[in-house]
C-alpha cells in the first residue's frame, strides 16, 4: 500500500532498463519500496539492472515483456499482479527513433508509433484494469514535451507521445473515482542513453530531476507533472504561437 | 447483564446480499485514498452476510472514519459502515451499564446518558467515534493516568470473526481474543454490541483549571505533580516556540462539576448536554493558509489569551472534552493533500528523548496548530494497545510538507530506539520494520488472527501497509 506521501511499496516499470525508470526506483526505494517488478525484454541490460536495486535491498524481480507484443500483455503483466498488490506502474519504455530515417522508411516511422502508442495502450489497458480490481494504485506514464506541440525535427517521436499523452490523460479522467491516480509526466530534454551524441536542448535534465519530480508529485496525488517544472510555462506559451513563427523558432 | 445474541438484534433477516456502492474511502487526515464496496449493514444477520460473502480482497469494519490515517479502508474489498446499527438496548441505571450496537456513537451515548447521570467512562477529543472503534483502537482520553483506556471499561464484546462464528467475548473468559480485540484495529473480526462500564456524574459540568507553563520542562514538572488531583488532564503545546520558550503550554485539568459547585439556577436542569455547533469549514481552502508563519500567529494569540491561572471555570463537556467538534469537517483546512497527524508515546525515564523529538519539531518549523501533550498512567493488557505509563505526545502537519516522510522517519528511529510506540489510529505512514519493535504482541497477534480467520477474511489497507 501506498502511504500518507503516495510512497509506494511495490513497483513494476515497463521498461525495466529505462534510465529514468531506473533513477525512480532507486528513489522510491529509498522511501517505502521493497519489492520490484522489472519489466522487459530479456537482456544483460536488464538482469544488471535488477542486481542494482537489489544491492539497494529490493527484492527484485524481471518480467519478459515485448511492448511490440500486446498480445502477450495480459497473460505476462497479469501474472505479476497475481503476485500481490502493485502499488504503482511506472510505464518507461519507449524509443526516440531516427527522424531522418523514420521519414525515408515508413516501417521505422511505423516501428516508433507501435512502441510508443499502441504497445503503451495495450499494456495500460492490462494494469488499469487490475490496478481499478485491487482499488488502488498510481499509474504513472512517461510521455514528453515533444507530445504537447509536433516539431519538425522530431515530429514522428512527438506525434506518437502526443498520441500516448492524450490516451492517459483520458484513462486518469476514466478511472477518476476508481481509487487508481493517473500522472502524466512530461519530461523536456533528459540527459539519457535515448539522447546520448544529440545537441542538448534548453533546460535540459537528469533521470535524478525526473524521479524526483514524480516522488513530489505522488505525494501531491498530481495529474501533470512538468520536468523540470519551468516547462509548464514554457509550453503554455509555445502551445500558441503562430504556425510561420513556430516554424522558425529553435526548438 | 448480558450482550444481546446476534439474532435478537435489528431484523431483516439474514436472505440474500446486502446493498453497497463503491466508492472512494480515506480516514480522517485524508490521505491515500482507496476504492472499496462500502456496505451499510442494518442488521447483525447483514454483517455477518456481509463477511461471509466477500471476495479474496476481505472485509473491514468501519465506524465514523476518524482513525486518521488507513485502519478502516479496504481497497478493493469490502468495507462495512458500522453506523446503520446504531442501537442503544439497555441501560441499566442503577449500576451505570449500558448495552449497545458498536455503530453507536459516544454522542448519542451522552445525549442518552447523560440526563441519567451517568458519563462515557473514557472520551477522545471528538465525540463523533463509534463504539466499535473506541474498542478498535482502544482509545484513551484525558483521564488516562487514572481511568485508562476504553476497553478497561467494556465489559462484554458480541465479535463476529472472520470464520463467520459470532462469539460473546468476555476479559474472564476469553481473554486472549478479548485483548487482542482491544487496539485490534478492527482486525479480529467486527464487533457488532458492547456492555459498558459508566461513569457517574452529578452534572454535565466540568470545572477546570488552566493554567500556563513556560516551556517543556516546567510542563512536565507541572503534569508529574499536579495530575493526580484531577481526574482528567492535558496540556496543548506550542511546538513552533523556540529557544527558551519551546515547549511552552497550557495547561487544562479538571473533573465533572458536583452539584454544588453550580450556580442556583443552573442547579434546576444540573445534567443539560448542549453540545453546540459551528457551521462546517469551507469545502476549498488555498494551499499555503496553513504555512508556518499563519499557525505561528494563531499559537501566538492562543498562549497569550490562556490565563496565566485559573481556578473552578466551569465549562460546558464539549468545551472541555471537544473543541474541534465545534467546527465540523476541519480536517478540509488542510486542502487536497491531506494531513498526518503524529502521536508516539515514550515511557517514564525517557525524558530526554521527548526533549529532543519537541526540539527538533520545533526548529524545523513544522505548520503544527496546537500539540497535546498527555502524561499516560499504566498501560493496559490490549495486544495492539497503544498506551503506556509516561508521555505523549499529538501533532497535526500538513502532507504536503517537502521531507516530512523522512523527517517523521527520524522521529520513529528514537521513538522505537526509546522503547516507545506511534498510534496506529494516528497512523499513516509508519515503516513495517518498526511496528514488531514497538508493539512486542505482534507475533502473538498474528497467530490468533490466523486461529479465528483461517480465510483471511478480515482485512484492512493499515493491514496490508504494516503487515500486521
Ligand atoms: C479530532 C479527533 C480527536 C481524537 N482524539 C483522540 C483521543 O483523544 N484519544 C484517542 O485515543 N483517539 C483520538 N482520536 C482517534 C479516534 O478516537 C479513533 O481513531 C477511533 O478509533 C475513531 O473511531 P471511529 O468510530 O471513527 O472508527 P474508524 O475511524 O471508522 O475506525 C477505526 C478503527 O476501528 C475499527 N472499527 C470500527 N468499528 C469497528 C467495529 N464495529 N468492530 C471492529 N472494529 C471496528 C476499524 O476497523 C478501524 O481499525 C481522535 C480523532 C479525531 C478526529
Ligand atoms: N530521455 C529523454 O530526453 C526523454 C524525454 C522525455 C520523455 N522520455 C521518455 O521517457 C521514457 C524513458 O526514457 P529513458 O530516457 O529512460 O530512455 P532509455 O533508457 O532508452 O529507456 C527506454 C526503455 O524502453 C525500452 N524499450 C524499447 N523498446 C521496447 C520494446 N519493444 N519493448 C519493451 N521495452 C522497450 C528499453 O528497453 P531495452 O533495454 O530492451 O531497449 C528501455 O528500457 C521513454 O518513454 C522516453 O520516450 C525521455
Amino acid at each position: 500500500m501506498k502511504d500518507a506521501f503516495g510512497a509506494p511499496q511495490s513497483l513494476l516499470i515497463l521498461g525495466g532498463t529505462s534510465e529514468i525508470g531506473l533513477a525512480t526506483a532507486r528513489r522510491l526505494i529509498a522511501r517505502r519500496t521493497r519489492t520490484v517488478f522489472l519489466a522487459g525484454r530479456p537482456s544483460e541490460a536488464l538482469d544488471t539492472a535488477a542486481e542494482g536495486l537489489r544491492a539497494l535491498g529490493a527484492d527484485v524481480h524481471t518480467v519478459p515483456f515485448d511492448a511490440l507484443d500486446p498480445a502477450s500483455h495480459e497473460v505476462t503483466l497479469g501474472k505479476v499482479f497475481a503476485e500481490g498488490d502493485v502499488d504503482m506502474v511506472l510505464l518507461a519504455f519507449g524509443v526516440l527513433g531516427d527522424q531522418a530515417r523514420d521519414e525515408q522508411e515508413p516501417l521505422s516511422a511505423v516501428h516508433v508509433a507501435q512502441v510508443n502508442y499502441t504497445g503503451a495502450v495495450s499494456a495500460s489497458l492490462v494494469c488499469a484494469t487490475a490496478l481499478q480490481n485491487q482499488g488502488h494504485g498510481s499509474f504513472v506514464v512517461l510521455s514528453s514535451v515533444a507530445g504537447e506541440r509536433a516539431r519538425r525535427v522530431n515530429f514522428i517521436y512527438g506525434s506518437s507521445k502526443a498520441g500516448l499523452d492524450a490516451f492517459a490523460q483520458g484513462l486518469g479522467d476514466a478511472l477518476h473515482g476508481a481509487g487508481v491516480h493517473v500522472m502524466v509526466v512530461r519530461p523536456g530534454f533528459v540527459r539519457t542513453r535515448m539522447t546520448a551524441g544529440l545537441p542538448e536542448a534548453p533546460l535540459a535534465t537528469t533521470p535524478e530531476a525526473v524521479a524526483a519530480a514524480i516522488e513530489s508529485g505522488l505525494r501531491r496525488r498530481a495529474e501533470t507533472v512538468w520536468v523540470p517544472g519551468t516547462l509548464r510555462v514554457v509550453m503554455s506559451a509555445l502551445r500558441h504561437a503562430p504556425r510561420p513563427l513556430f516554424r522558425r523558432l529553435p526548438v | 447483564m448480558s450482550v444481546p445474541s446476534a439474532t435478537t438484534g435489528p431484523g431483516t433477516g439474514g436472505t440474500g446480499t446486502v446493498r453497497s456502492r463503491v466508492a472512494p474511502v480515506t480516514g480522517w487526515g485524508r490521505t491515500a485514498p482507496t476504492t472499496a464496496r462500502v456496505l451499510r449493514p442494518a442488521s447483525y444477520d447483514e454483517v455477518v452476510t456481509a463477511v461471509r460473502d466477500c471476495d479474496g480482497r476481505g472485509a473491514i469494519a468501519r465506524g465514523l472514519g476518524r482513525a486518521y490515517g488507513d485502519a478502516a479502508q479496504n481497497a478493493g474489498g469490502a468495507v462495512l459502515d458500522m453506523t446503520g446499527l446504531d442501537r442503544v438496548h439497555e441501560i441499566d441505571a442503577v449500576n451505570g451499564l449500558v448495552v449497545c450496537d458498536a455503530g453507536v456513537s459516544l454522542h448519542r451515548l451522552m445525549e442518552v446518558l447523560l440526563p441519567l447521570g451517568w458519563f462515557v467512562p473514557v472520551t477522545p477529543g471528538t465525540r463523533y467515534v463509534t463504539v466499535g472503534g473506541a474498542i478498535g483502537a482502544d482509545i484513551h482520553g484525558k483521564n488516562h493516568h487514572g481511568s485508562g483506556s476504553f476497553t478497561r471499561h467494556v465489559r462484554a464484546l458480541e465479535l463476529l470473526t472472520g470464520d463467520g462464528e459470532t462469539r460473546l467475548v468476555t476479559p474472564e473468559d476469553e481473554p486472549d481474543l478479548f485483548w487482542a480485540t482491544a487496539g485490534g484495529m478492527g482486525l479480529t473480526g467486527i464487533v457488532l454490541a458492547a456492555t459498558i462500564q459508566l461513569l457517574p456524574v452529578e452534572t454535565s459540568l466540568m470545572t477546570v483549571d488552566t493554567e500556563r507553563a513556560a516551556d517543556l520542562d516546567d510542563l512536565m514538572a507541572r503534569l508529574t505533580a499536579g495530575d493526580d488531583r484531577y481526574r482528567y488532564s492535558v496540556a496543548w503545546i506550542d511546538l513552533l516556540a523556540r529557544g527558551t520558550k519551546t515547549g511552552r503550554a497550557v495547561l487544562t485539568r479538571g473533573d465533572h462539576a458536583p452539584l454544588d459547585a453550580l450556580p442556583a439556577r443552573a442547579r434546576t436542569a444540573p445534567l443539560a448536554f448542549r453540545p453546540g455547533r459551528l457551521p462546517a469549514a469551507p469545502r476549498f481552502v488555498p494551499e499555503g493558509l496553513l504555512g508556518r508563519t499563519t499557525v505561528g500567529l494563531f499559537n501566538e494569540f492562543w498562549y497569550r489569551k490562556a490565563p496565566r491561572e485559573r481556578r473552578g471555570e466551569l465549562q460546558r463537556i464539549a468545551t472541555f472534552f471537544h473543541p474541534l467538534d465545534g467546527l465540523p469537517h476541519w480536517n478540509r483546512i488542510y486542502g487536497r493533500s491531506g494531513f498526518v497527524q503524529y502521536q508516539f508515546v515514550v515511557g517514564h525515564g525517557q525524558e530526554e528523548t521527548l526533549r529532543r523529538i519537541v526540539r527538533r519539531l520545533s526548529t524545523r518549523g513544522c505548520p503544527s496548530f496546537l500539540a497535546v501533550l498527555k502524561r499516560f498512567g499504566e498501560g493496559d493488557p490490549g495486544w495492539l494497545s497503544f498506551p503506556m505509563a509516561g508521555w505523549t505526545l499529538a501533532l497535526d502537519i500538513p502532507a504536503a510538507m517537502p521531507g516530512l516522510g523522512a523527517f517523521l522517519d527520524e522521529l520513529d528511529e528514537e521513538v522505537a530506539g526509546a522503547g516507545g510506540r506511534v498510534y496506529l489510529a494516528k497512523d499513516s505512514r509508519l515503516r513495517p520494520e518498526l511496528l514488531a519493535r514497538m508493539y512486542p504482541r505482534l507475533d502473538d497477534f498474528r497467530t490468533l488472527r490466523a486461529l479465528y480467520d483461517p480465510r483471511g477474511a478480515i482485512t484492512s489497507d493499515l493491514a496490508r501497509r504494516l503487515a500486521v
